[in-house]
């Protein structure tokens, strides 16, 4: 009998019903899409702000003093000691490589440039643009493209280098150089300074090289000549050397644990500093794999990062709940209409002997149906409404974990009976007489 | 002249009461029927209002925080440092008017800090660089600065990590020699930044400028506002100062706007979706109500109002509704979004009460929708039909 009459209901106020699960519907899914949106934005605001740049600096242990003033270091280019080429591919090695979005290895060196009548002292500054490295198996690229995101190549007035295969603007055909080749960028002011475009050639410590574009950054290397590391290299005749190394990471903002120092700790402590993405750890790391090698945060980027992060979650958090409270709102307002237009029907049921208890199973019972039924399909449409935000806002796929779907499928049933529950128990406190004869 | 217009207009006056008299009955009757349908079945009219209440309060809460946030953000995002670096052009000095000027283009909420720099010997022989600035707006302007102790005299000095293994590797105080004047110095404190300020010593101004003689040769200012008015600010400064160079710092800039657009189209974005979700909530609450309501509809009609006072007299409900839902929505909502600004970013949101129209309208506009539009839908059913439960 019970059965029936639920069955009986559904299919008599099939439009009724629909209307609560759409409602049901729409709750969960804004909920599931917001809960989503906010679990992961701090992975994909995370990624954003590496478009500060590095947040971590590799140097030689035993490095002299830079004596770096108005952009230009001082220092004699031999001088001090250097880091190895051959051991970048290693970071790829460690704990956190897939935290590592991309490094650039520098090497600052001073060249004279221009013919010998007016020769003028310029940093040319060794790095890699794209470079292809190989880890085992895998291969991978990196270098400024990746790190510094805000180093842009002017576009060419005139298109004097036509390879679109290469091009950065294929309208124009200015590109970044490769790695492998002997091809420069020239900072803009400089460039300016000597008045070359791209394609020109330069003369560089007695070397012809050809110009590929003209970089933009807003920084020193606007000043600067910006080579492939391994003519930088060649300059200064030590190869492989690096001076310094640029690293960029995904980092958990710091907190108590994050600036312990890692000997005074506990094994098991240890192991959870270790394996937790803090940025010092990362350092760390990093130590291990580059011999004779210091890194240290840049804190200027590392430190904001994570009062940036958190206010942007702490935000999110607070929407998320203000949309959990308004779809909550949404389901046991529709429920309770549903639930008061049939005051009747509870009338005629308590007439013919029915006891409360029973009434009320028969409406929960209804609203366990709507809620599961509601919350799949607005656990599903939750889904694709995540990944249209993630996709046009990211432009990457929000991810949901699976062990959501239970708990929205258990948030859906509770908000519904709590949204239920006022209304069905004044429909069976309601007299059935009066329900009867239409006083309603 | 004067006279037969006050005549004229006295005249007026008598008339309009004696029409309002003549139709005062039937107003005090559509008062009263709004109020008993308030009063009685107090229920259906609370829950029809408290969602409206809530759809109000959120929405005040989502606009006045989607407005918010942006400003509070760049605020957070200042603690990135300068976004803007004036420089002498080669070998000159900057003017010294120039933080006079910066300061009137740029008024008192932008931080700018001089520097200037040298490359000193120590008593060995060893090249480092010194640089001169205002130590207590360095704080302010750098606050990533991880600094064991600012000095406090003039002749204290700030030592980067790096600098101080070469200069004072015991914390000894040390003498720098620039241009044959040698200056003695106590190291205040060590300063690690991560960055090339661990290679320099930090001198305060004016003994930096009574030691070498030479005027800031850099100021970095720390500007807030949009990306527009970052580089209004820009335009105007170079037209302000045309012999030195003003440069926006992309690093920071670009950052800044990637990270803000992202967290704002988001924010938008959700948003939009609460706004909406709970918008059709309201209008379903509010048409299952009138619907509700269709006996007495039917009654009014049976007893010969007219069509144009029945919908008249459901619209001036519901647009009562939507009044006082928004009002009390709108005071929730400002003090929802007071609350998330102090416990999320430790400064209050500032209520705008310009939201207030936009709220009233959009309540009572969704009211009147979820009145007429049953209304509509009963007009075409005959009154008997209703009265008899059909």
């Amino acid at each position: 009998m019970f059965p029936r009459i639920v069955y009986e209901s559904f299919r008599h106020q099939s439009r009724r019903k629909l209307l609560a699960a759409i409602a049901i519907t729409l709750g969960v899914a804004v909920a599931t899409a917001m809960i989503a949106v906010a679990t992961d934005i701090g992975d994909k605001i995370n990624r954003e702000l590496r478009s500060y740049g590095a947040n971590l600096v590799v140097t030689p242990q035993e490095d002299t003093l830079d004596v770096e003033v108005g952009g230009v270091n001082l220092k004699p280019p031999s001088d001090g000691t250097f880091l190895n080429e051959a051991d970048l591919p290693k970071i790829r090695g460690t704990f956190w490589h897939h935290n590592i979005v991309g490094f650039s290895p520098m090497l600052p060196v001073t060249v004279k440039v221009g013919s010998s009548a007016s020769e003028k002292d310029v940093t040319l500054l060794g790095t890699y643009f794209k470079k292809t490295l190989h880890f085992g198996k895998e291969d991978f690229s990196t270098g400024v493209t990746s790190t510094n995101p805000w180093w842009k190549i002017l576009p060419c007035v005139d298109a004097r280098l036509p390879r679109p295969d290469q091009a950065n603007d294929k309208s124009t055909g200015c590109h970044w150089p490769s790695d492998d080749s002997q091809d420069v960028v020239l900072g803009e002011r400089l460039a300016a300074r000597f008045d070359k475009h791209a394609g020109d050639m330069i003369e560089v410590s007695g070397r012809r090289l050809k110009v590929s574009g003209i970089l933009s950054t807003g920084g020193a290397e606007d000043d600067e000549i910006v080579a492939p590391i391994s003519v930088a290299q060649e300059i200064i005749g030590k190869p492989g050397a690096v001076r310094r190394l640029y690293v960029s990471a995904l980092t958990k903002p710091q907190d108590a644990l994050a600036v312990r120092d890692p000997k005074t700790m506990t094994p098991e402590v240890y192991d959870r500093w270790y394996c937790s993405p803090y940025v010092e750890s990362i350092a760390y790391q990093l130590q291990e794999v580059i011999p004779h090698s210091h890194a240290e945060p840049i804190r200027q980027v590392a430190q904001n990062e994570g009062t940036v992060l958190s206010r942007i979650k702490g935000l999110m958090l607070l929407i998320t709940f203000a949309a959990l409270f308004a779809s909550a709102l949404a389901v046991s307002a529709a429920m309770a209409t549903a639930i008061f237009e049939r005051r009747v029907e509870v009338g005629l049921m308590k007439a013919l002997g029915a006891g409360n208890v029973a009434v009320s199973a028969i409406f929960f019972a209804e609203a366990f149906l709507l809620a599961v039924t509601g919350g799949v399909a607005g656990f599903f449409a939750g889904i694709v409404l995540a990944h249209q935000i993630g996709r046009s806002i990211f432009n990457s796929q929000i991810e949901i974990a699976p062990v959501l779907f239970p708990v929205i499928i258990t948030i859906a049933v509770i908000v519904t009976f709590a949204g239920s529950a006022a209304a069905i128990r004044r429909a069976v406190k309601f007299d059935p007489v009066f329900a009867l004869r239409g006083e309603g | 002249m004067g006279s037969a217009g006050m005549l004229h207009s006295s005249k007026e006056v008598a008339a309009r009461r004696a029409e309002a008299a003549r139709s005062s009955p039937s107003v005090s009757m559509f008062g009263r029927m709004l109020w008993r349908a308030a009063t009685l079945r107090r229920g259906r009219a609370a829950s029809a209002l408290l969602a409206m209440v809530v759809a109000a309060a959120v929405a005040t809460a989502l606009i006045n925080l989607y407005v918010d946030v942006q400003s509070k953000l760049r605020s957070e995002f200042r603690n990135y440092g300068a976004n803007i670096v004036i420089v002498a052009k080669d070998g000159q000095e900057l003017p010294p008017d120039a933080p006079a000027r910066i300061h009137s283009i740029l008024g008192d909420k932008a931080i700018a800090v001089p520097f200037s720099y040298i490359v000193a010997r120590t008593q060995d022989g060893r090249s480092v660089a010194v640089a001169g600035t205002d130590l207590s707006r360095a704080r302010q302007l750098n606050r990533w600065w991880k600094v064991s102790r600012w000095p406090d005299a003039p002749d204290q000095a700030l030592v980067g990590m790096r600098a101080a293994t070469v200069v004072t590797p015991g914390r000894q105080p040390f003498d720098l020699s620039f241009q044959g004047k040698t200056i003695h110095l106590t190291p205040a404190g060590m300063l690690q930044t991560g960055a090339g300020e661990d290679s320099r010593i930090y001198l305060d101004q004016t003994t930096f400028q009574n030691w070498t003689g030479i005027a800031a040769s850099t100021i970095e200012v720390a500007a807030n506002g949009t990306t527009a008015e970052i580089e209004a600010a820009i335009a105007q400064l170079r037209k302000s100062m045309p012999r030195v160079e003003v440069r926006p710092v992309r690093q920071i800039m670009e950052g800044e706007a990637n990270v803000l657009n992202k967290t704002r189209a988001t924010i938008y974005a959700c948003s939009a979706l609460v706004i909406l979700t709970s918008t059709l909530c309201v209008l379903a609450t509010l048409i299952g109500w009138v619907f509700d309501r269709r006996r007495d509809f039917a009654i009014m009609k049976a007893l010969g109002a007219s069509e144009r006072l029945v919908t008249g007299f459901f619209a001036a409900e519901a647009a009562a509704l939507g009044v006082v839902g928004a009002i009390f929505g709108f005071l929730i909502g400002i003090g929802a979004a007071v609350w998330i600004g102090r416990a999320n970013f430790h400064a209050p949101v500032v209520p705008r009460l310009s939201v207030f129209p936009y709220i009233l309208l959009g309540s009572v506009a969704i009211t009147l929708i979820a009145a007429v539009v049953p209304i509509g839908l009963l007009r075409r059913v005959h009154p008997a039909n209703i009265l008899r439960g059909e």
